[in-house]
C-alpha cells in the first residue's frame, strides 16, 4: 500500500506541504479536501514521485517509490492528471489501450479490458472517434477510462491516484465517475482523488482529508471531517451541515 | 478515427512505391536506359553474369552513378522522415522539425567553417576537401544539439521547451556566423557555400554513402523498438512516467537519434528541408498517429519522396540541375500551408 511519512514538498523557497502522515487502505476511496494552493497537487505529485520529498518519504508497499521499476510499478500505481495536452488525432480505443501498456497481457485480453474500460467510464460510444474531436469532459473521461485499464479489473494493493476527476464532468457524470472507480475499489484497489465538490465527497469518500495552508488539517470518516469549525477553519465559509435524508451521510449547506 | 488504409497493407504499399521510384532513379537521366535494362545492370554488379547488348555501358552508369545517388537519396529520406517523427514525438508537437534541436544549423556551421577555412588556407588537395566538409557538418550538428541539450537540463530533467528556445537561440547564433563567414567569403567560395545549403545529391559516390548507411541504418531500427514508448510520451511526460517509461532516457535516445541522423544525412548531401517535416504529417493522415505504423511508413515515404524530388530536380532542367534543398522547399511549404489551413494538425 502507499504510504507518506512525514511528508514535506518544497517549491521554490515555499513549504507547500508539510508533516504529512497518510496510509491509503485497501478498497478505500480517500477524498482530499482543500483551498485553492493548500497543497492538494503538491500531495497528489509526491505521493506518484513526481515531485521528490524535501523531508519524509514515501513508500509503495515498504519500498521507496523511486527504487520501483517503471513497469512493475506502473501495473500498481496509476495516475490521472487534472488536464491532459495530446494534441494527436488518436482514436478514443487507442487512447485507452496506452493503459496497457506496463501490462504483457495480450491482445485479446487487452481488448476486453479497454472494453470494459470505456463501459464504465461511459464512454463506450465514443469508440473509434478522434480524441481531438471530443469536448473536454469527454477528454477526461477518456483518460479516465485509460487509467481505469491500467488496473484493471483491479487488486488489493495497488493503488490509483486522480486529481480533480470530476472538475470538468456535468453532474451525473460526476456521480458515474465516481460509481466506476467504486468498482475498482470493490475490488480492493486505494483510490485518492483530489475534489471540490465537499457534498460529492461526503457521499463516495470513505475517508477525508482536509489540508489548509500545507498542514492537513483533519483527516477521518466524512462524518467526523465535515463539520461546521474545522470547514470555517479551512475555507472560511460558514455551513450547516445536516444529514442526507435518504442516505445519511453529512450534507453541507453553504449559509 | 480510423486510418483511411488499413496498416496492413499501407507498408506493401509504400514498399512498393519506394521499389519503384528507386527503379526510375536507376533508369532516368540524360542517358536514358528502360527498366528492364537498369535492373540487368544491377543484377550484374550483384555478380550475375548476363550478357546482352549496351548492357556493360548500363551497368556503367547504373553502379558508377545512379546507384550510389539513389542509395544516397534513399537514405537521407528515410532518415530524415524518422527523425521528424521522433522530433515531433518529443516535443509533443506536430510541428516540430528536426532543426529545432539546432542539428541543422549545427551542421551548416560546421560546413561554412569548412568551406571557408579551406579556402582561406589556399586550397585543399581535391580528394580532401569533400571529405573534411562532411566531417566539419557532422561534428557541427553534434556539437551544436549537446549544446543545446545540455542547455535544456535543469535539475536532472530535460526541459523540451528550454531546449526548443534553445536551439532557436543557437540556430540564430549559428545564422550569424555564417553570414560573417558569407561576409568574408570570396566569389567562388560564397558559390559553394550557397550550394551546399540549398542541398543536392550530386555529389554521390559510395565513398560519401558509406558513412551515412551505418547511422541510417541504426536509426531505422533503433527508433521503431520506441515506438510504444513515443505513443506514451505524447499523452504526456509524466503520463509516460507513470505508464512505466523511463523518460529521460527516452528523451535522450531521441535527441541522440536525430542529432546522429540529420547530421550524417546533413554532411551527405547538405541542407534538404521539408521532407522531417512534411513527410511525418503526409503519413500521419495515411496511418493515424500511432508510431508503430507511423515510423516504418515515414521512413519509407521519405525515401520515396525525397527520390522522386531528385529525379525531378535532375529531370526539370536537364541538363542543369536544380538543387533538391529547393525543390523539397517549393513542394513542401504550400502542402504545409495546406495542412494548417484543413486544422488537421
Amino acid at each position: 500500500m502507499l504510504r507518506a511519512e512525514q511528508l514535506a514538498v518544497q517549491r521554490g523557497a515555499c513549504r507547500v506541504l508539510e508533516g504529512i502522515d497518510l496510509e491509503l487502505r485497501p478498497g478505500e476511496l480517500l477524498g482530499v479536501l482543500g483551498p485553492n494552493g493548500a497543497g492538494k497537487s503538491s500531495l497528489l505529485g509526491a505521493l506518484c514521485g513526481e515531485l521528490s520529498p524535501a523531508a519524509g518519504q514515501v513508500l509503495l508497499d515498504g519500498r521507496s517509490l523511486a527504487a520501483w521499476p517503471g513497469r512493475e510499478r506502473a501495473r500498481r500505481l496509476a495516475v490521472l492528471p487534472q488536464s491532459s495536452t495530446l494534441s494527436f488525432p488518436f482514436a478514443v480505443e487507442e487512447v485507452v489501450a496506452m493503459g496497457r501498456l506496463p501490462h504483457a497481457t495480450g491482445l485479446r485480453h487487452d481488448t476486453e479490458v479497454v472494453a470494459a474500460a470505456l463501459a464504465a467510464a461511459d464512454v463506450a460510444h465514443l469508440a473509434g472517434r478522434n480524441y481531438l474531436a471530443l469536448s473536454g469532459g469527454e477528454r477526461q473521461r477518456v483518460q479516465l477510462a485509460r487509467v481505469l485499464a491500467q488496473l484493471w479489473p483491479g487488486a488489493a494493493g495497488q493503488v490509483l491516484l486522480l486529481d480533480e476527476p470530476t472538475a470538468m464532468l456535468d453532474p451525473s457524470h460526476q456521480h458515474a465517475i465516481l460509481q466506476a472507480v467504486c468498482q475498482l475499489t470493490a475490488h480492493g484497489v486505494a483510490v485518492l482523488a483530489v475534489l471540490h465538490d465537499l457534498n460529492l465527497a461526503a457521499r463516495y469518500c470513505d475517508r477525508l482529508l482536509l489540508l489548509g495552508a500545507a498542514r492537513a488539517a483533519a483527516l477521518g470518516t466524512p462524518e467526523a471531517v465535515l463539520r461546521a469549525a474545522p470547514l470555517k477553519a479551512v475555507f472560511g465559509l460558514e455551513v450547516l451541515v445536516q444529514r442526507h435524508p435518504e442516505r445519511g451521510h453529512p450534507l453541507i449547506i453553504v449559509r | 478515427m480510423n486510418p483511411p488504409i488499413r496498416g496492413s497493407l499501407l507498408l506493401p504499399l509504400l514498399g512498393l512505391a519506394l521499389a519503384l521510384a528507386f527503379c526510375l532513379a536507376l533508369a532516368l537521366g540524360p542517358v536514358s536506359l528502360s527498366l528492364a535494362d537498369s535492373l540487368r545492370a544491377l543484377l550484374r554488379l550483384a555478380g550475375l553474369p548476363l550478357a546482352g547488348e549496351g548492357l556493360e555501358q548500363a551497368e556503367l552508369i547504373v553502379g558508377q552513378l545512379r546507384l550510389p545517388r539513389a542509395l544516397l537519396g534513399l537514405a537521407v529520406g528515410a532518415v530524415l522522415g524518422l527523425a521528424g517523427v521522433a522530433m515531433q514525438g518529443l516535443f509533443r508537437n506536430p510541428l516540430a522539425d528536426p532543426g529545432l534541436i539546432g542539428v541543422s544549423s549545427g551542421a551548416a556551421l560546421g560546413a561554412a567553417l569548412a568551406i571557408v577555412g579551406a579556402s582561406q588556407l589556399g586550397g585543399l588537395p581535391g580528394w580532401l576537401a569533400p571529405w573534411l566538409l562532411s566531417v566539419c557538418a557532422f561534428a557541427g550538428g553534434l556539437a551544436v544539439t549537446a549544446l543545446v541539450y545540455r542547455l535544456g537540463r535543469r535539475e536532472g530533467q530535460t526541459r523540451v521547451a528550454t531546449m526548443l528556445l534553445a536551439g532557436i537561440a543557437l540556430s540564430a547564433l549559428a545564422g550569424a556566423a555564417i553570414g560573417l563567414f558569407s561576409y568574408l567569403a570570396d566569389d567562388a567560395t560564397l558559390r559553394s557555400l550557397t550550394f551546399w545549403n540549398l542541398g543536392s545529391l550530386n555529389g554521390a559516390s559510395y565513398a560519401r554513402l558509406w558513412p551515412l548507411l551505418p547511422v541510417c541504418l541504426g536509426v531505422a531500427l533503433w527508433l521503431p523498438r520506441r515506438a510504444t514508448a513515443l505513443n506514451a510520451l505524447l499523452l504526456g511526460e509524466s503520463e509516460a512516467r507513470h505508464l512505466g517509461f523511463e523518460v529521460e532516457r527516452l528523451k535522450r535516445e531521441l535527441v541522440l537519434c536525430v542529432a546522429l541522423g540529420v547530421g550524417a544525412a546533413v554532411a551527405a548531401a547538405g541542407m534538404i528541408g521539408f521532407v522531417g517535416l512534411v513527410v511525418p504529417h503526409l503519413v500521419r493522415l495515411l496511418t493515424g498517429p500511432d508510431h508503430r505504423r507511423l515510423l516504418p511508413a515515414a521512413a519509407l515515404a521519405g525515401a520515396t519522396l525525397l527520390l522522386l524530388a531528385d529525379l525531378a530536380a535532375r529531370l526539370l532542367l536537364a541538363p542543369a540541375e536544380l538543387p533538391i534543398g529547393t525543390l523539397t522547399a517549393l513542394l513542401g511549404a504550400p502542402f504545409f500551408l495546406y495542412l494548417l489551413r484543413r486544422e488537421r494538425l
